[in-house]
């Protein structure tokens, strides 16, 4: 689908998931460029993830999923790319060869009555309970969103819990010529 | 270190590296320091428009009449909020643009002080990059990078803001050659430069039967040298073009296959041409909506070939066969190069019922109008207007509206970088400032803003700074009282309910001129003309002629919204039909 205002009838490629990692400048403002093209054009975006990854060369890895047919998608590379401070933008999904991971921070709402249930579940998922000075259930999971997914659905259904998630993150697995 | 200079002096000292001749702008508390600085120094001219607005189209037209890098100065807050438009529209238009912006010292940054917003934040989505600029001695990199931003591939604004302590405090200025900007920030063609792209590119013009070229602002950007090439290339190749409203000029009005403008107000054998050819090389042009009509009908049988710098422009709305992604200069001299080398040849029997075809269009002849009695028509002004400034440097810019469209199809254009409009975000108002802009860089020309009587008073304020700078420019009003083109479509599209827009209690523009200490004329009637013409070009001042056209005519041939090019509308009496009608009204 295209964005013109005369939209054209003919779509033909599917909506699917993205995992975009676009390698940025670490200056201000620049996650604000790459979030406000997002909404300028009215491109969706799933989840973001930014960290610094190189301390000497003030590269910041921002890690984005997004949803589009691929003539949408490929559009948005085109724009990140167009951003001054970015240095580069990889559609991981169409590298084919990917590994990717996010953690959840669960709180859980433990009783007498769910406590076995909680903990045979949470060792199902091997999730880690996060020992804290208050004493109360902290469990950390990671893996693929999927996995996390299915956890919290689980969970969800024996008490109440409190989650936070970090969004995924996602590497490419191809071999590339290591040095040293 | 004793060759400290103040940041307001690195300022002055980097755009004097950077070969500014003028600066545009409006002073304010945020800026004192570096209008201090202008006061000493006398390489640079300063122009002082009446509203920043102003400063910004006129940075415009002198970016876009000279080639070179137009420079805004304004302030902080409302300084910085009133070029927000201009900037948006040289970002639109790829004007290349340095907008220098101050900002309240940065101990004050976020306590919202007087005269502060978050210029940075604000202009971000409307500038190709900007910068706030905390460190004094970062400056003189900051503005090397920009200006080379700012011209660097498909160009565009980039804004500068800095917090009055960094303009009072002392650092180090750092020359052009000494910054290294790296390859990432800025557009570099790939090394072996699409050579297999433009090939293939090349052969299928060669086999083309019923080709045509679709040319667009980005030959213009490209420099002079890109239009002698684009010329040179279409006549080897004997095809027909048609230009966009800001390709005009690339190929002259008169060479022999120019089929002037295409689009919704184009010509009607440029838009057949572009319907039914089977090669479609577009350079320089992005398929916009107000080219293209409707999509599912655009061009349906043609190969299609695009040359854009911007890569994103590729398959954005109209998907091409062969994309080259490149500068129109350097792409064109390779195809040149390629279709000698191999020695290609086209069709000519082919090409001949193309152009036979192509003829038959044109005596359809669509810009016909009814000329008959003494009232004046817009378009017969626009003609004499041509007629009598033909042999004169002339150069023209437009506000926004039917006068616009009327200027692109009756003012015949033979050169690049003399006709000046607003095209991707439509501003009324642009005109005149930019008309500013645009005689400040070339004293010596003729300047006309060809205007409306509605899109005149939105930056009639400059009226003040034409007169204070002695900068004869020409304001051509066709005024008809209404807000002509919003008129035109209420009457096509909304039952003919003409809801606010008729543009009552207009002032006397005659007197108005004066009362600048400007003159103004006026024509009423079509004897009067032509003595008005030639009057307003003699005067060695600024003029407002007002001109008294018919008050209820139309712009045609039209391409209503939601139809496709061949699908033209001639004149009132041809109807769209009623379902593409209903779905046009939704469209802008």
């Amino acid at each position: 689908m295209n964005k013109s205002v005369y939209a054209s009838p003919d779509q033909v490629s599917e909506t699917k998931r993205h995992i975009l990692t676009v390698l940025v400048d670490n200056e201000p403002g620049v996650l604000a460029r790459v979030i406000g093209m997002f909404s300028g054009r009215g491109y969706n975006i799933d989840s973001l993830n930014v960290a610094e990854v190189s301390n000497d060369e003030n590269i910041s890895r921002i890690t984005i999923v997004t949803h589009g047919t691929s003539e949408v998608v490929s559009q948005i590379e085109k724009q990140l790319l167009r951003i001054v401070p970015v240095h580069s933008v990889t559609n991981l999904d169409q590298e084919g060869n990917s590994v990717e991971a996010e953690v959840a921070l669960v709180y859980i709402y433990i009783s007498e009555t769910n406590k076995k249930k909680v903990y045979q579940l949470c060792d199902l998922y091997r999730a880690r309970k996060i020992e804290n000075e208050n004493n109360t259930t902290i469990f950390e999971i990671a893996g693929a969103s999927e996995r996390v997914n299915r956890f919290i659905k689980e969970i969800n259904e024996i008490t109440k819990v409190e989650i936070v998630r970090s969004g995924p993150v996602a590497i490419s697995s191809i071999k590339k010529n290591e040095e040293e | 270190m004793n060759n400290e200079i103040t940041g307001a002096e690195i300022v002055l000292k980097s755009l004097a590296e950077q070969g500014v001749e003028v600066v545009f702008g409006y002073p304010g508390g945020a800026v004192l320091p570096i209008y201090d600085t202008l006061f000493k120094q006398n390489s640079i001219k300063h122009v002082l428009v009446r509203q920043e607005g102003g400063a910004i189209h006129a940075a415009e037209g002198y970016a876009r009449s000279t080639g070179k890098t137009g420079v805004v100065l304004v302030t902080s807050g409302p300084g910085a909020t009133n070029v927000v438009t201009g900037l948006t529209d040289a970002m639109m238009d790829s004007v290349p643009i340095v907008c220098i912006t101050g900002q309240v010292p940065q101990h004050l940054i976020g306590s919202d002080a007087f005269q502060e917003c978050d210029t940075t934040g604000i202009t971000r989505p409307c500038t190709k990059h900007n910068y706030l600029v905390k460190d004094v001695n970062k400056l003189s990199s900051v503005f090397h990078e920009a200006f080379t931003i700012a011209q660097n591939g498909r160009p565009g604004p980039v804004l500068i803001d800095i917090p009055k302590d960094v303009q009072f405090a002392s650092g180090t200025y750092e020359e052009k050659n000494k910054i290294i900007i790296p390859s990432h920030r800025l557009f570099e063609p790939s090394p072996d430069f699409e050579k297999n792209k433009i090939e293939e590119a090349v052969e299928l013009i060669s086999k083309a039967k019923k080709p045509i070229f679709y040319i667009g602002g980005g030959c213009i950007n490209s420099g002079p040298k890109a239009s002698t090439l684009v010329r040179e290339f279409i006549n080897m190749v004997g095809s027909p073009v048609t230009m966009t409203l800001m390709g005009l000029g690339v190929v002259g009005s008169s060479d022999k296959n120019s089929l002037g403008m295409l689009g919704m107000h184009g010509m009607y054998e440029a838009n057949m041409a572009m319907h039914e050819c089977d090669v479609m090389i577009n350079i320089g042009a992005r398929f916009d909506d107000r080219v293209t009509g409707r999509l599912d009908a655009f061009s349906p049988n043609s190969k299609k070939i695009h040359i854009d710098i911007d890569e994103s422009n590729i398959n954005k709305t109209i998907n091409v066969d062969v994309p080259i992604i490149g500068d129109v200069k350097q792409v064109v001299e390779k195809m040149i190069t390629v279709w000698k080398e191999k020695k290609f040849q086209i069709d000519d029997k082919a090409l001949k019922l193309w152009w036979d075809k192509i003829n038959k269009w044109k005596q359809v002849d669509c810009l016909n109008y009814n000329n008959e009695g003494k009232q004046i028509k817009p378009q017969y002004a626009v003609q004499r207007l041509y007629e009598l400034t033909k042999n004169t440097k002339t150069f023209i810019t437009t506000e926004v509206g039917q006068h616009q469209m009327w200027a692109a199809q009756f003012y015949k254009f033979e050169e690049p970088n003399r006709w000046l409009t607003s095209g991707g975000l439509g501003t009324m108002g642009y005109g005149f400032p930019a008309a500013i802009g645009a005689q400040v860089g070339h004293p010596d020309a003729l300047v006309v803003d060809i205007a409306g009587d509605a899109s005149i008073l939105m930056n009639i304020q400059e009226m003040s700074t034409a007169v204070q700078y002695r900068l004869p420019v020409k304001i051509f009003i066709l005024n008809n009282e209404y807000m002509g083109m919003v008129r035109q479509w209420q009457e096509l599209l909304h039952g003919g309910r003409y809801s606010e827009s008729y543009t009552d209690s207009l002032p006397d523009f005659v007197k108005l001129a004066e009362s600048y200490k400007a003159v103004g004329l006026r024509a009423k009637t079509t004897d009067e003309l032509d003595d008005v013409i030639t009057q307003m070009i003699e005067t060695k001042n600024t003029v407002i002629a007002d001109i008294w056209v018919t008050k209820e005519e139309n712009c045609f041939p039209m391409i209503q919204s939601g139809s496709a090019h061949n699908e033209m509308m001639l004149s009132k009496d041809q109807k769209q039909d009623k379902k593409s009608a209903e779905k046009g009204k939704i469209l802008v």
